[in-house]
């Protein structure tokens, strides 16, 4: 059955015809890690793509006689994790050792909760891009360490002649990991794709809403697994399972369930069996390729870690870390649409773009909702568009787009001017003030200046003066234009058409 | 309970990730059916009464604070290695993980 | 003048506080006595004689300056190979560590260090403390210096053989089954496992991690007294470590050699006496309970009926940590690699050549067994029973310890056997620790103390066990014992000692 990577084992289904045949069941294993300073089990910090193995201690090193020691705050971070997902905490739970052999585990066993994870049996409740509601039931969210990262480096690129070797760097060992598991999913039916998407999406909010992590996808701060198995009905027990490991950004999540969907059936249909393998995600190729079966690799001969002492989570502590949790994304996001008064379309828009945050620090700013989602989803989102980043990643902060805004209200620029103003932040000229000053873009407002502009266009043009005159008010735009264009802009339209009209026709 | 089996021995030294010549293997499956018929005694008195000691003494919640130490300086890191290279442990290659 | 290796540490520390001597005299002296007896004996795999001296210069200086320094300071130390030391090789007595030099310190070496104590060098040890004999060192057997043809005991039969043979006055071991007792018993020295979490086992290259503790090795109770006090206590490194203060370890043991043990219930263990034991050490174990008894000891007769089962429990738990610890000697990291003699050259590979190249019979032995006893279908049987046996052990002493103060045994049911007698035959050697090993299934503290020669003319130990946290009741009980029979004897044990032939 396998091949060589990216090169799809068998026709694939087409997936509306998968879905209308089979019904798919998955569940998704999400590692995130905490934003601790220190590590799991040690005091070393916890950094990224810093020096290799410049934040490193005996204990992420494994080194002969090193001991862990809880982090107290990494233990915190997953009860408020547990918690936010609806879970139980657990009264008593242990640490144990995974054990098994790979050179980026510095032990050869990680440090994990087998049996006995801090939060279990929860919930959450999954909003799709249409607004439906899907509930996901969590299994346990468990607390373990990271492992290290090795870098292959082959025979034809490396230095030793012909060999091929690794290189590890072991600064990503130890960072503090929760692990959220939630249990068989099913009746999503041919928004499975979609579901998964938005679960670990969520999660991925709820990570960030909690300050338990950057949450970082493109760092892999958050990973997934991803298990899918396919079966006749609804009535059916459930088929075998593949697990596609480490799918690492939404659209990398839909996409493999949905390519797992349509290489599941197309097996299937021709009456062949589901292999219970890990696969692996070839994000170029949107496919998936077997990873190796190894006979021992279920065998971890887990026990308790006799290193560490269990963990009993005194219940006031827990009760103090709920009432201080922050208010889930969703439920904020509903308050905010409500405060804001956007329309369903526009909230969802604003979701998408992952602007709920942006445009709640430009309201915070003093800007009006309907003026932050201007900017936000207008001038900027095309900017960004254009640089292809976030808007978040934008050089222009929330705060400064609440004072160009407010030089607008104030009338010291029009909508254009504020159009440039935009520019020369983004360009790296300094805040909105700043810009305004150092590029003169300030608008006119001392009648003299405006009055010999409007003096010298009514020169100009006579014919079109003697019009108004005669009370044919059509050609004021004429002269405005033209005042506009000797002030650069800077008059304010209106305040122009008042002195037009103030001249021509002697009260 | 079973008794060991030379194959089985074989089996759980590979887990353990330790060659074993054929010779070695015979000697240490015989010794070793011995020692663990000895030790299989434990399992008549473990009842399911009885619950299990993982830690001799009842400790509960020992945390440490979230604050940073330095590291270890890179070049004593490395000094101990087998082999390195850019900063970095040098291992063989590694076979594609499962 | 005097031999400055004869002395106690107690004594020694008195002369270097009165600047009667010198630490740079006391620590070359014991550096001459090591060069002397080291070819006969083997207790060391390292001697780190210039940093020792100059660790003596400087608290020479410091002390010529009037600072105030650690009671010990000054006096020389010699540290169990499985005890990491930064800058010095440490090798837990196997290949696989050979040559290794840790870029850390263990919290006891940290302590030592900062007490001022010169480091004289690292002991011989059964490899990864695995044996009772020390012949499972990969770097050759220690002798006993009683009778050079046996052995030292084991796993720290290097530390008991240097202060036996006045190489060092003080030595760490540590004991995971009795790596402690045994040795101290067989070479007529003292040596104490303390409560589990009673000392750091931060930098100890782990055996069996809910089970070993280090502890003293001295010629007397209270130079163990003065070492526990120095390397105990509360470590953060440490999570097992216990977070209060010792009790009063040097006061209990002054008090003891007053020889009065006044409304003091020592209860005879029932199970470790009789059967198995050797009749010239059951018959020291009955003379001492009635000098126990003399010096006012209520004695009295406890059962614990699952202390059968205990060695059965010890020989699965110890495995399966040790073979999940034992893991990461690998060849990754650190340490010896080899590449396979065939095949493919992968991490998986060279990690399954360098641990059949680099570990020992014994240890493959002991990774085997309880990867075995961890692995898919049979941890209920075995690791699962194991613990609940380990309950069972616990609940026995719990029952023991509420008719008594402290319960007492032979330390080791024969003398010191012959080099090689036991090598090949894993499970007798295994019976040698039966008295010492529901010490540490339950985590409580235990001492060793001579308490005479047997028939054979060869040292034999006295073990006096307490209940967790109540370490000063060993050094109480101890400390009497020993003045006691050194006033029969009319000096120490060692005094009966043959002299070693000494290299010139
Ligand atoms: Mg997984
Ligand atoms: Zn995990």
């Amino acid at each position: 059955m396998t091949t060589a990577n990216g090169t799809p084992e068998v026709d694939l289904v087409d997936y509306d015809d998968a879905v209308a045949r089979y019904d798919p069941v998955f569940g998704i294993e999400v590692h995130v890690e905490l934003g601790t300073r220190t590590k799991m089990f040690c005091p070393s910090i916890v950094v990224f793509g810093d020096e290799p193995n410049t934040a490193v201690s005996p204990v992420s090193l494994g080194l002969p006689g090193a001991l862990p020691v809880v982090n107290g705050t990494a233990v915190e971070y997953a009860i408020r994790i547990g918690l936010a997902l609806n879970c139980s905490i657990a009264e008593t739970c242990r640490f144990a050792r995974k054990n098994y052999f790979y050179p980026d585990v510095p032990k050869n066993f990680q440090t994990s909760q087998s049996d006995e994870p801090i939060a279990y049996d929860g919930w959450l409740d999954v909003e799709l891009d249409d607004g439906a509601v899907f509930r996901v039931d969590i299994e346990r969210a468990h607390m373990e360490e990271d492992a290290g990262k090795n870098t292959h480096v082959g025979g034809s690129t490396g230095r030793i002649q012909g060999a091929e070797y690794s290189l590890i760097d072991y600064n990503r060992a130890g960072i503090p990991l929760v692990e959220v598991v939630t249990r068989p999913i099913t009746g999503a039916g041919m928004r499975t794709p979609e579901v998964a998407r938005a679960y670990v999406q969520t999660l991925r909010d709820i990570f960030r809403a909690l300050d338990v992590s950057e949450a970082r996808m493109e760092r892999g701060n958050v990973r997934a697994d991803v298990n899918l198995s396919l079966r006749a009905t609804s009535d059916s027990p459930l088929g075998t399972r593949t697990e596609t490991k480490n799918v690492n950004s939404f659209r990398a999540v839909e996409r493999a369930v949905r390519y797992e969907i349509s290489r599941q059936a197309a097996i299937l249909d021709a009456g062949g069996s589901i292999t219970q393998e890990t696969r692996h995600w070839h994000e170029d190729t949107g496919t998936t390729t077997a990873g190796r079966i190894k006979s021992d690799s279920d065998d971890y001969r887990y026990f308790p870690e006799p290193d560490l002492a269990p963990v009993s989570p005194d219940r006031a502590w827990v009760e103090q870390i709920r009432a201080a949790l922050p208010e889930m994304p969703a439920a904020r996001r509903r308050r905010l649409q409500g405060d804001w008064g956007f329309a369903d379309a526009e909230m969802r828009d604003v979701i998408n773009a992952s602007a709920v945050d942006i445009i709640a620090s430009t309201v915070a700013a003093g800007a009006s909702p309907a003026a932050a989602r201007k900017w936000w989803m207008g001038e900027l989102a095309r900017t960004a568009k254009q640089l292809d980043v976030e808007l978040a990643d934008l050089t222009i902060t929330p705060t400064q787009v609440g004072e160009l805004q407010w030089l607008v209200d104030a009338g010291r620029i029009n909508d254009k001017l504020a159009r440039q103003v935009l520019e020369g932040v983004l360009a790296g000229e300094g805040g909105p003030e700043q810009v305004l000053i150092a590029r003169g873009l300030e608008v006119v407002s001392d009648d003299g200046p405006l009055l010999a502009a409007i003096d010298a266009a009514l020169a100009a043009q006579p014919d079109i003066a003697q019009k108004i005159r005669s009370g044919n008010l059509g050609p004021v735009g004429s002269i405005i234009g033209a005042v506009m264009k000797t002030t650069r802009g800077q008059a304010d339209a209106g305040r122009v058409r008042e002195l037009v009209l103030e001249r021509v026709t002697p009260a | 309970m079973s008794t060991l089996s030379r194959d089985e021995v074989a089996r759980v030294a590979a887990l353990a990730r330790i060659d074993l010549t054929p010779a070695e293997l015979d000697r240490l499956a015989g010794e070793l059916r011995v020692i663990v018929d000895a030790v299989a005694s434990v399992s008549t008195v473990a009842t399911a009464d009885v619950p299990a000691t993982s830690h001799p003494l009842p400790l509960m919640n020992v945390f440490r604070a979230d604050i940073p130490e330095p590291s270890l300086p890179v070049a004593e890191v490395l000094a101990g290695a087998p082999a390195a290279m850019e900063g970095k442990f040098l291992v063989p290659q590694i076979l594609e993980e499962d | 003048m005097t031999d400055l290796t004869r002395l106690t540490a107690a004594d020694l520390a008195g002369r270097l506080t009165s600047r009667d001597v010198s630490s740079v005299e006391a620590t070359q002296a014991h550096l001459d006595r090591i060069a002397a007896v080291e070819p006969a004996l083997h207790s060391f795999l390292y001697v780190n004689g210039d940093e020792a001296l100059a660790t003596a210069r400087d608290v020479d200086s410091r002390r010529a300056a009037g600072e105030k320094l650690h009671a010990l300071a000054g006096v020389p130390i010699a540290i169990k190979d499985i005890v990491v030391t930064k800058g010095m090789p440490t090798t837990a007595g196997s290949k696989i560590l050979e040559g290794w030099i840790p870029p850390y310190d263990a919290t006891i070496t940290t302590r030592i260090r900062a007490a001022g104590l010169p480091i004289l060098g690292k002991t011989n040890m059964d490899e990864f403390a695995m044996g009772s004999s020390t012949e499972h060192s990969a770097f050759g057997n220690t002798h006993n210096p009683w009778d050079l043809d046996r052995i030292p005991g084991g796993s720290g039969g290097g530390s008991a053989a240097a202060v036996a043979a006045y190489e060092a006055p003080l030595a760490i071991g540590t004991d995971t089954g009795g790596s402690i007792r045994q040795p101290a018993a067989v070479t007529g020295t003292v040596g104490v496992k303390p409560t589990y979490g009673g000392v750091s086992r931060y930098g100890l290259i782990a055996l069996a991690s809910s089970l070993d503790q280090a502890g003293p090795v001295t010629r007397t109770v209270l130079d163990s007294a003065l070492l526990h006090e120095l390397i105990g206590g509360h470590d953060p490194r440490d999570s097992t470590s216990i977070d209060e203060p010792l009790p009063g370890l040097v006061a209990a043991a002054r008090q003891g050699r007053s020889g009065d043990l006044t409304g003091m219930r020592v209860g005879v263990i029932s199970e470790l006496t009789g059967e198995g034991y050797q009749p010239g050490v059951r018959a020291r174990f009955t003379e001492s309970l009635e000098v126990l008894r003399g010096a006012g000891a209520e004695i009295v007769e406890v059962s614990c009926p699952h202390f059968t089962y205990a060695l059965g429990a010890y020989y699965l738990i110890l495995p399966s940590e040790a073979s999940s610890n034992l893991a990461k000697f690998d060849g990754m990291r650190f340490g010896l690699r080899v590449e396979p003699s065939e095949g493919k050259v992968t991490a998986e590979s060279v990690m399954g050549a360098t641990r059949g190249a680099g570990f020992g019979d014994e240890v493959k032995r002991r990774i085997i067994l309880g990867t075995y006893a961890l692995s898919a279908g049979y941890y209920d049987a075995y690791y699962g029973s194991a613990q609940k046996v380990r309950t069972l052990i616990q609940r026995d002493f719990a029952a023991a310890f509420a008719q008594t103060d402290v319960l007492v045994s032979p330390t080791t049911p024969t003398t010191a056997f012959k080099l090689g007698e036991k090598l090949d035959d894993p499970l007798a050697m295994y019976l040698n620790d039966v008295a010492t090993i529901p010490a540490n299934l339950a985590g409580i503290p235990g001492l060793s103390v001579p308490n005479g020669l047997s028939d054979d003319g060869l040292p034999v130990g006295f073990q006096v066990l307490a209940p967790a946290k109540a370490d000063d009741r060993l050094y109480r009980v101890g400390a009497a014992l020993e003045a006691l029979l050194e006033a029969q004897w009319g000096g120490p044990i060692l005094a009966k000692a043959p002299e070693l032939e000494v290299a010139r």
